[in-house]
């Protein structure tokens, strides 16, 4: 087993902590409340001369995207870290990596879209680039977020698609938890040591990058990149369990917490899911068969593992910290329900649209859901869906 | 044109990541066929001062032993960067219509 530290560490801490160890070669950020910490404490290592990394202090998250586009079309290992506002100054560019196909890793800590100004967790800020072509990881904890990021970075260069790691706003970006930090040598070792195949700054193999592709070839190249994110399933999984094997936390596409006998379960992305784990752990000590479902990628979107494991569940209640402004669920059930279709699924299924603009999510919320459900499978009718917390 | 009747790679042959291998490829890609003026040099008037040379975003001015001697139609987009940069006093270039001077050279 990998030699580790249990330390105290906040998400943004952990998160600079795995940037500092994987040691990039450029980081090009603008900061953001509240993912500032993460390139603030990055920018630190910088001027203490504890990384290699050439620090580009940008002036906008537009700036920050294309610089990190250039230095990986360059040829480097390249991360910046976002949130909210900044994601959405800086979609232009998202969708560009994505389609030039960049291996950057990007830490984005969940927060909500203004307006109303807000500067607390959701999910709208990831869920607005849920299209782009980015792999998306969810993390419960600091734990997580610091162990997705060294994933990540392995991930998107294997995969050859950038990877947005995220975390919740405030509750894991700013809640100190115990956690383990690898040896500076087993991240170095994990990550290993990047070489790309094409790179603008080989001068031995020119090459153009972003040329235009117009009606004859831009359908072929999406076409590419939509194989890409397919294929990256089992690159997610392979690293995921590499990773277990050599440090004890396994990671897959999902994460199933006592679903095996369970007739009621709550699918979650994030430290929902924390949350939810208690709330099981309490549900089936009064011998309720409740269960849960974390999706740890959101995209790729891991349909038929999900469909799989909610097939014989009786009733499912899909959580979403952010609303499709579709007058119909949210992103997460959308999907849930998609995948559920196919596989001929008609189980009762509820959404529960809850925590927007930070709004707090308790045992006790989550604790009513699995009620719902329960009353649900005994037949009782329910909503469909659901705003859970918000004054009627 | 014939190359456009080429089968064209499907996309699972085609070069990952919208990359084009090699350097210098833009020569490749002819952008003359956007141009409605050209430019057409007046001889006499050019003081090769290169001025034009140094603008012309599409390196379109051909300069031969220092002079310039014409112009690469098939990457000159008619922009007329070239003519507007022109020092000379009532300019060493003309813009002439592309339709009246592809008509001149069927003639």
């Amino acid at each position: 087993m990998g030699k580790s530290n249990i330390v105290a560490r906040t998400g943004n801490e952990a998160m600079a902590e795995a940037m500092r160890q994987i040691n990039p070669d450029v980081v090009a950020a603008y900061p953001i409340t509240p993912a500032t910490e993460i390139v603030q404490i990055f920018a630190s290592y910088v001027a203490d001369g504890l990384v290699d990394t050439e620090f580009v202090p940008v002036e906008s998250e537009h700036s920050a995207m294309s610089a990190c586009i250039g230095s990986a079309a360059a040829g480097g290992r390249v991360m910046t870290g976002t949130s909210s506002q900044g994601l959405a100054l800086m979609a232009e560019m998202v969708f560009i990596a994505a389609g030039l196909r960049l291996p950057i890793v990007m830490a984005d800590v969940n927060r909500t879209i203004s307006s109303p100004i807000n500067i607390h967790c959701d999910h709208s800020d990831t869920m607005m680039i849920k299209d782009s072509g980015w792999i998306q990881i969810f993390s419960e904890n600091a734990q997580e977020g610091y162990d997705n990021m060294i994933q990540a970075v392995r991930i998107a260069e294997k995969a050859l698609v950038p990877v947005i790691v995220t975390t919740d706003g405030f509750i894991i970006s700013h809640g100190m938890e115990r956690i383990e930090i690898l040896d500076d040598a087993e991240v170095k070792n994990f990550v290993g040591t990047y070489k790309p195949e094409n790179y603008l700054l080989n001068f031995d193999r020119k090459i153009t990058v972003g040329a235009i592709d117009l009606t004859d070839y831009y359908f072929e190249h999406k076409r590419q990149q939509i194989e890409a994110m397919k294929d990256s399933k089992s690159i997610i999984s392979e690293v995921g369990a590499e990773f277990g094997k050599k440090y004890g936390r396994s990671y897959g596409l999902l994460d199933a917490y006592k679903l095996d006998d369970a007739d009621i379960a709550i699918v979650a992305l994030g430290s929902t899911a924390g949350t939810a784990k208690v709330c099981v752990d309490n549900m089936r000590s009064k011998g309720i068969k409740a269960g849960l479902l974390k999706p740890r990628v959101f995209r790729p979107f891991p349909k038929d593992e999900i469909a799989d494991v909610l097939k014989n569940i009786k009733a499912i209640a899909v959580m979403d910290r952010s609303d499709s402004m579709n007058a119909a669920e949210g992103p997460l059930c959308l999907e849930i329900k998609a995948a559920l279709y196919d596989k001929g699924v008609k189980n009762i299924l509820l959404n529960y649209v809850y925590g927007l603009g930070g709004r707090e999510i308790g045992l006790g919320d989550l604790e009513k859901v699995y009620n719902d459900l329960a009353e649900a499978v005994k037949g009782k009718a329910k909503d469909k869906i659901n705003y859970l917390g918000v004054r009627e | 044109m014939a190359a456009e009747k080429q089968e064209k790679p499907g996309w699972k042959k085609l070069t990952k990541c919208d990359l084009i291998i090699g350097g210098g490829t833009a020569k490749e890609f002819k952008t003359g066929g956007w141009r409605s003026k050209r430019p057409v040099l007046i001889p006499g008037k050019c003081i090769n001062c290169l001025t034009c040379w140094m603008y012309c975003p599409d390196s379109a001015i051909i300069v031969k032993d220092g002079k310039v001697v014409g112009y690469n139609y098939d990457h000159c987009k008619g922009c007329g960067i070239c003519w507007n940069e022109c020092p000379v006093k009532g300019k060493a270039i003309e813009m002439v219509s592309e339709k009246e001077a592809k008509a001149k050279e069927k003639k």
